[in-house]
C-alpha cells in the first residue's frame, strides 16, 4: 500500500513537467516502432508482406502528394457526414417522440428493440440488393446503423428528465413549448450527446468495412481493400494509419468539445 | 394495488408492442405480395419462414451458425484471457499503464474491419483471418473496462483491507476483483457485442465456406434474399439470447448478489 502511494506521488512530480507527460506518450510507440523495424528488416517475413515503417511513410507521402490519398479520406469524410447527420435527426426525432408520447413508443420500440441486435453489416448485402452498389445504399445503411445508440440514448434520456423538474416548470406556467426547450431538452442532452457520440463511433466503424463490400469507387475502406490485391502492403497500413488519425480526430475535435461546450457548461456533468 | 397496476400496465404496453410487430409484418408482407417489388428481393414471409424452417431442419443453418459462434468464442476467448490480467496490471502498476495506454488510444479508433485486406495478405483466407478480427475487436473493451474498473476501486477499501491485515494475494481477490466485477462484467458484454459485429463483417470479407456472415453475403450473389433473411433472423437471434441470458444471468449471479448494482438500472 505505502508503494502504491509514493508511485503516486513520484507520478505526480514528473507529471508536472511537459517534457516527460510528452515523452511518457511517445516511448511506447517507439518501442514497437522499432521491434516492427527490427522484424522488417531481419527478413523473417517477405518484405512485401512486412514493410518497414520508412516504406509505409514512403506510400503515405507518395499518396498524399499524388492526391490520392485525400480524394479517398475525403469521400469517406461526406459519406460518414452524411450517414450519421440523417442518423442524428432521424434518431434524435424519434427519440424524444418516443420519451414524451406514450403512443410512440409502443409503435417504436418494438421496432427499434428487434433491429438494434443485429449486427449493422449483417444488413449490407440486403442493402446492397435493394439500393444497388454505390454511395446509396453505404450512406443508407451507416445511417440505419448509427440511429440505433441515438434512439436509444434520446428515448432514455427524455425518460430521465425528472418529474418533479416537469410539474415545477408547468406550476411556473412554462407551455408545452418553453418546457420542451427549457427543461426537457437540457434534461435529455447527456444522454442525446452519449447517444451521438456511440452513433458516431458505430457509423465509421461500418462505414470503413462497407466502402469494401459496397464498391465505391473511393474511400479508405476502398483503398485498403483494393490494395490487397497487388499486395501493396504498404499502401495498406498507410491506409489504416490514416484510418486511426481520422477516428482519433473524431473523438479529440468533434465529441470532447461538444461535450466541454454543452453539457459542461451547463453543469449536467462534471 | 400499484403493483396490480404496474403488471396491468406493463401487459398492455406488451400487448400493443406486439399489435406494432403485427401490423409492420403485415405492411411488409401486402408490400411483398403486391408485385411491385421484385419478388426477389422481397421475398414474402411465408417465403422467408419456410427458407428458414427448410435451413433448419438438414441442419446447415445450424452448421453455419455453429461456426460463427466457434469463431467468435475462440477470438473472444483470447481477448478475455489476454484482455482482463493486462487491463489488471495497468490498473495496478503504473509503468504497464504507461506503456499500454498511447498504445491502446492509437489502436482503439480503428476499426476492425479495417484490419481485415492486412490479415488475408498475412494468414491467407480462412478461420485464422475471422478469429484475430474477433480477438482485435473484443480486446480493447475488455482492457479499456477491466482498467477503469480496478482503478474505480474505492482507496478506502484498499486501506481498510491492508490495516486488517489482508496480503496481496487476499487484497487482489477479496477487494479488487469484487469491486471491479461491475465494470469487467460491462467489458465482457461490450466485447462479446463488439466481437459479434466483427464476426460478420469478417466472414463477409475473408470468405470461408461456413458462417452466418458468409451465407449472407453469398446469397447475394444468387439474389436470395429469403436466405439473407433468414439468416438475419438466426443472427438477431443468437445476439439477443446471449446478451439477455448469458450476460443477464452473470450479472445476477455476481454483481447483483455482491450488492455492487442495482437491478433496477438495468
Amino acid at each position: 500500500m505505502h508503494d502504491v502511494v509514493e508511485n503516486f506521488a513520484a507520478a505526480g512530480v514528473r507529471d508536472s513537467h511537459p517534457f516527460w507527460r510528452a515523452w511518457r506518450n511517445i516511448y511506447p510507440f517507439i518501442v514497437v516502432g522499432a521491434l516492427w523495424e527490427a522484424i522488417a528488416h531481419l527478413g523473417i517475413f517477405p518484405i512485401q508482406f512486412f514493410p518497414p515503417l520508412e516504406s509505409i511513410a514512403a506510400a503515405f507521402a507518395r499518396l498524399c502528394a499524388s492526391g490520392v490519398l485525400p480524394h479517398h479520406a475525403f469521400d469517406t469524410l461526406i459519406r460518414l457526414t452524411a450517414g450519421f447527420a440523417l442518423a442524428a435527426c432521424v434518431g434524435i426525432a424519434a427519440g424524444v417522440l418516443m420519451g414524451r408520447s406514450r403512443r410512440a413508443e409502443d409503435i417504436l420500440l418494438p421496432l427499434v428493440s428487434i433491429g438494434a441486435p443485429i449486427p449493422g453489416l449483417a444488413y449490407a448485402p440486403l442493402f446492397l440488393l435493394w439500393f444497388g452498389p454505390g454511395n446509396i445504399s453505404t450512406v443508407a445503411l451507416v445511417a440505419f446503423v448509427s440511429a440505433f445508440p441515438v434512439i436509444y440514448n434520446s428515448w432514455t434520456g427524455v425518460k430521465a428528465v425528472k418529474e418533479i423538474w416537469l410539474r415545477s416548470a408547468q406550476a411556473m406556467g412554462a407551455d408545452d413549448r418553453r418546457l420542451f426547450r427549457h427543461v426537457v431538452l437540457p434534461g435529455a442532452l447527456p444522454y442525446i450527446v452519449t447517444g451521438l457520440r456511440l452513433g458516431l463511433a458505430q457509423a465509421w466503424r461500418i462505414l470503413v468495412a462497407v466502402e469494401m463490400l459496397a464498391a465505391v469507387p473511393w474511400g479508405l475502406g476502398w483503398l485498403i481493400f483494393g490494395a490487397q490485391e497487388f499486395l501493396n502492403t504498404d499502401v495498406m497500413l498507410a491506409g489504416i494509419a490514416v484510418i486511426a488519425l481520422i477516428g482519433l480526430g473524431l473523438e479529440k475535435l468533434v465529441f470532447q468539445p461538444l461535450e466541454n461546450f454543452t453539457v459542461v457548461r451547463w453543469g449536467m456533468m462534471t | 394495488m400499484t403493483t396490480v397496476r404496474a403488471w396491468s400496465e406493463r401487459s398492455s404496453s406488451l400487448r400493443r408492442g406486439a399489435l406494432t410487430l403485427i401490423i409492420a409484418a403485415a405492411l411488409y408482407d401486402a408490400l411483398a405480395r403486391s408485385g411491385y417489388f421484385p419478388q426477389a428481393l422481397t421475398p414474402t414471409l411465408g417465403a422467408i419462414a419456410s427458407t428458414l424452417f427448410a435451413s433448419l431442419a438438414d441442419g446447415t443453418m445450424l452448421l453455419h451458425a455453429a461456426a460463427t459462434l466457434y469463431r467468435v468464442l475462440i477470438g473472444f476467448g483470447f481477448a478475455v484471457a489476454i484482455g482482463l490480467p493486462l487491463g489488471v496490471l495497468m490498473g495496478r502498476f503504473r509503468p504497464v499503464e504507461n506503456f499500454v495506454l498511447p498504445l491502446m488510444s492509437a489502436l482503439m479508433p480503428i476499426p476492425s474491419l479495417a484490419w481485415v485486406p492486412v490479415f488475408i495478405l498475412w494468414f491467407g483466407l480462412g478461420n485464422t483471418v475471422s478469429v484475430l478480427i474477433v480477438f482485435y475487436a473484443a480486446l480493447f473493451p475488455m482492457l479499456l473496462n477491466t482498467w477503469s474498473g480496478v482503478r474505480a476501486v474505492n482507496p478506502i477499501w484498499l486501506r481498510a483491507a491492508s490495516a486488517m491485515g489482508a496480503n496481496e494475494h487476499a487484497l487482489f481477490w477479496k477487494v479488487i476483483i469484487p469491486g471491479a466485477s461491475p465494470f469487467i462484467i460491462a467489458g465482457l458484454r461490450q466485447s462479446f457485442l463488439r466481437s459479434w459485429i466483427a464476426v460478420i463483417g469478417a466472414e463477409m470479407l475473408a470468405g470461408s465456406d461456413w458462417g452466418l456472415g458468409w451465407v449472407i453475403f453469398d446469397a447475394k450473389e444468387f439474389l436470395d434474399a429469403d436466405v439473407m433473411l433468414a439468416s438475419l433472423i438466426v443472427i438477431g437471434l443468437i445476439g439477443f439470447a446471449t446478451e439477455r441470458l448469458v450476460f443477464g444471468s452473470i450479472e445476477r449471479a455476481t454483481i447483483y448478489r455482491w450488492g455492487m448494482a442495482r437491478s433496477a438500472q438495468v
